[in-house]
């Protein structure tokens, strides 16, 4: 299903979008190390708002600040209509909030954990009860809810940490890094938990290093590097906007990819080095230019294929993600159609 | 620029950590005692036959050698101390590295503080469940030494409050320890220059007038001395105007120190 092009500040049925979060100028400073430099972005209500970035990008901290874990050292930060910097018990009680690592209650049981989390809520013992149900029934974690949750699987351990996040039906799930350390099954299973969330109207804010997490799952997105956001927007624009619809990798020789760059230079947007490969950002006739680099003696190999997220980020940075995980986007034969 | 002034801050500040014993304090005391129902087993072996055999070895091993002293057979002399000290490990023992596990492996403070409770009402939450061990050992090892004839007035049902003073006390300092040691094997200090020195130089196993002067004034200092003298007064019914003061040394004790493990608890977890 297409996605139908909205217009800025509105929903997908046209409604007003309300802000949820707000950063203005937005800094962090761990003992004179500046983690976060003074950034700005707005979440809307209702949305799926990803931060993508490397390790110690700096992604962490921006929702440490949001949940109010970490105070912020400059800026404003304002969370459903909140100041962080007043009231954190008032936006800790529409918040919620999955961690990095899992922090469970071990010695209990899943429904003991959820039971427990419901109870610092304040939450009423028999609402609390029937809440808990739905949840386990949604994460399908119904027929483990007797067990310990030392004994159940990463993936279960993950969607339970999930479902204890919802037990006060926030206004907005944050999640940092959901999917990290899990099997590639368990993580299209958290996905589509988290899709069917998004669909229910929940907002979403998610921090991840997974280039497919963010283009599975996110309308808006901030790529931050070094505590700053080299670009924000949806996706699919990013991708357009940056590299355009298609790439082309290269292998070749260092001393004769500036030649190749030189001859095609009509034929594309940009390019990007990365070692002995070549990126290049297709903008006209994608067939010309294939013909083009067969042609070409000093090329080893080269492929085809549509251009992602990863390639984004590489261009931004000049490097890539650098997990071994992502570069499946590449390998992937569905996906990028080799001409080889 | 109008500033608040500093004392105005201070006492701010102080305020919240007072005030951090509340409702929310006691959501984290009930899943502590949630996860205790669960595993308590596990703790008898320490808390509880630890201090017994104590008892045996000192009471009725030693004793056999030991003429009475200040009038009472050794045993006798032992025992009350023997409940404060049981008392003491439990409430140490839990707010260090029971503490410590959840703290920094299990990461439960991190859960607890993404909900509407906050840091400083865990640390409290934690406290009190120190406290409650604490007055678990040091009542459970109560009804043994009166089960063997070892409590001699009424006054001994007093002793409850004094372990409850106990219990805040160690589990305040072990606290302050979580707030600060970079390992969990670093609690072996604690024990060592701490809890070992008080159990062993607060009157609990001989009179400190034995000791040099220096010394048993120092004694004054250690708040194990302070409960020993209290739970053997009661046991006995000894009871003077006196006692009154220790209560006060213990009170002002739990009540200046209280803010710090909060405060180091912030440091430590918080950026």
């Amino acid at each position: 299903m297409a996605l139908l092009p909205r217009a800025e500040g509105t929903d997908r049925r046209g409604n007003l979008l309300t802000v949820v979060v707000e950063a203005q100028k937005l800094q962090k400073m761990y003992n004179g190390f500046e983690a976060v430099a003074g950034i700005d972005f707005h979440i809307h209500r209702g949305e799926c708002f990803g931060i993508l970035g490397p390790n110690g990008a700096g992604k962490t901290t921006v929702v440490a600040m949001i949940y109010c874990f970490n105070p912020i050292s400059g800026g404003k930060l304002t969370v459903l209509g909140n100041d962080v910097t007043a009231n954190t018990r008032a936006i800790k009680t529409r918040l919620g909030v999955v961690p990095q690592e899992n922090n469970l209650d071990l010695e209990l049981t899943v429904r003991e954990n959820l039971l427990v989390y419901a109870s610092y809520f304040g939450i009423r013992r028999s609402e609390a009860h029937k809440r808990v149900e739905e949840l386990l029934h949604f994460f399908s974690l119904s027929t483990k809810a007797d067990q310990e949750v030392d004994r159940i699987s990463g993936g279960m351990k993950r969607r339970l940490t999930i479902a204890r996040g919802l037990i006060h039906t926030p206004e907005i799930l944050i999640l940092d890094e959901p999917t990290t350390g899990l099997d590639p099954q368990s993580r299209r299973l958290i996905w589509e938990h988290l899709r069917q969330l998004k669909n229910k109207g929940l907002t979403l804010v998610l921090t991840t290093h997974y280039l497919e997490e963010a283009s599975q799952l996110c309308d808006e997105l901030i790529i931050m590097d070094q505590g700053i956001i080299l670009e924000q927007g949806k996706p699919l624009d990013l991708i357009q906007k940056q590299v355009g619809a298609k790439v082309v990798e290269v292998e070749i020789n260092l001393e004769h990819s500036h030649a190749l760059v030189h001859t095609l230079e009509h034929l594309i947007s940009g390019y990007q080095l990365a070692g002995n490969t070549i990126y290049l950002y297709i903008t006209e006739d994608e067939t010309e230019a294939v013909k083009m680099i067969s042609s070409c003696k000093h090329v080893h190999t080269y492929r085809l294929r549509p251009s992602n997220l990863e390639d984004v980020f590489l261009k931004l940075t000049g490097r890539g993600l650098d997990y071994a995980e992502d570069t499946m986007v590449f390998t992937d034969p569905k996906k990028t159609g080799h001409i080889l | 620029m109008q500033k608040t002034p500093w004392f105005l801050q201070t006492l701010k500040k102080l305020a919240t950590y007072y005030s951090s014993v509340n409702g929310w304090a006691l959501k984290v005391l009930a899943r502590n005692l949630i996860v205790f129902r669960k595993t308590w087993t596990t703790n008898l072996a320490f808390n509880i036959v630890e201090p017994l055999l104590y008892l045996a070895a000192l009471g009725v091993g030693l004793g056999a050698m030991v003429e009475g002293i200040e009038g009472m057979s050794y045993i006798q002399f032992v025992a009350p101390g023997v409940v404060a000290t049981s008392a003491m490990w439990a409430a140490a023992a839990e707010c260090s590295y029971d503490s410590f596990v959840r703290m920094h492996f299990q990461k439960i403070y991190h859960a607890i503080v993404a909900t509407p409770i906050n840091l400083e009402e865990v640390v409290v939450g934690e406290l009190l469940y120190g406290t409650f061990k604490s007055l678990l050992s040091g009542t459970v090892i109560l009804i043994v030494i009166a089960a063997l004839g070892l409590v001699l007035s009424p006054w001994a049902l007093f002793i409850p409050i004094v372990l409850i003073l106990n219990g805040l006390v160690f589990s305040q300092i072990a606290m302050i320890w979580t707030g600060i040691v970079p390992k969990i094997d670093n609690f072996a200090y604690f024990f060592t220059l701490i809890v070992t020195p008080m159990f062993l130089f607060s009157g609990v196993f001989f009179p400190l007038d034995v000791l040099p002067r220096v010394l048993q004034q120092l004694a004054w200092l250690l708040p194990l001395y302070h409960i020993v003298i209290l739970l053997r007064s009661l046991t006995i019914g000894l009871i003077t105007f006196e006692l009154l003061y220790h209560v006060l040394w213990l009170t002002l004790f739990i009540l200046i120190i209280f803010p710090l493990p909060q405060m180091l608890m912030r440091r430590r977890l918080i950026q």
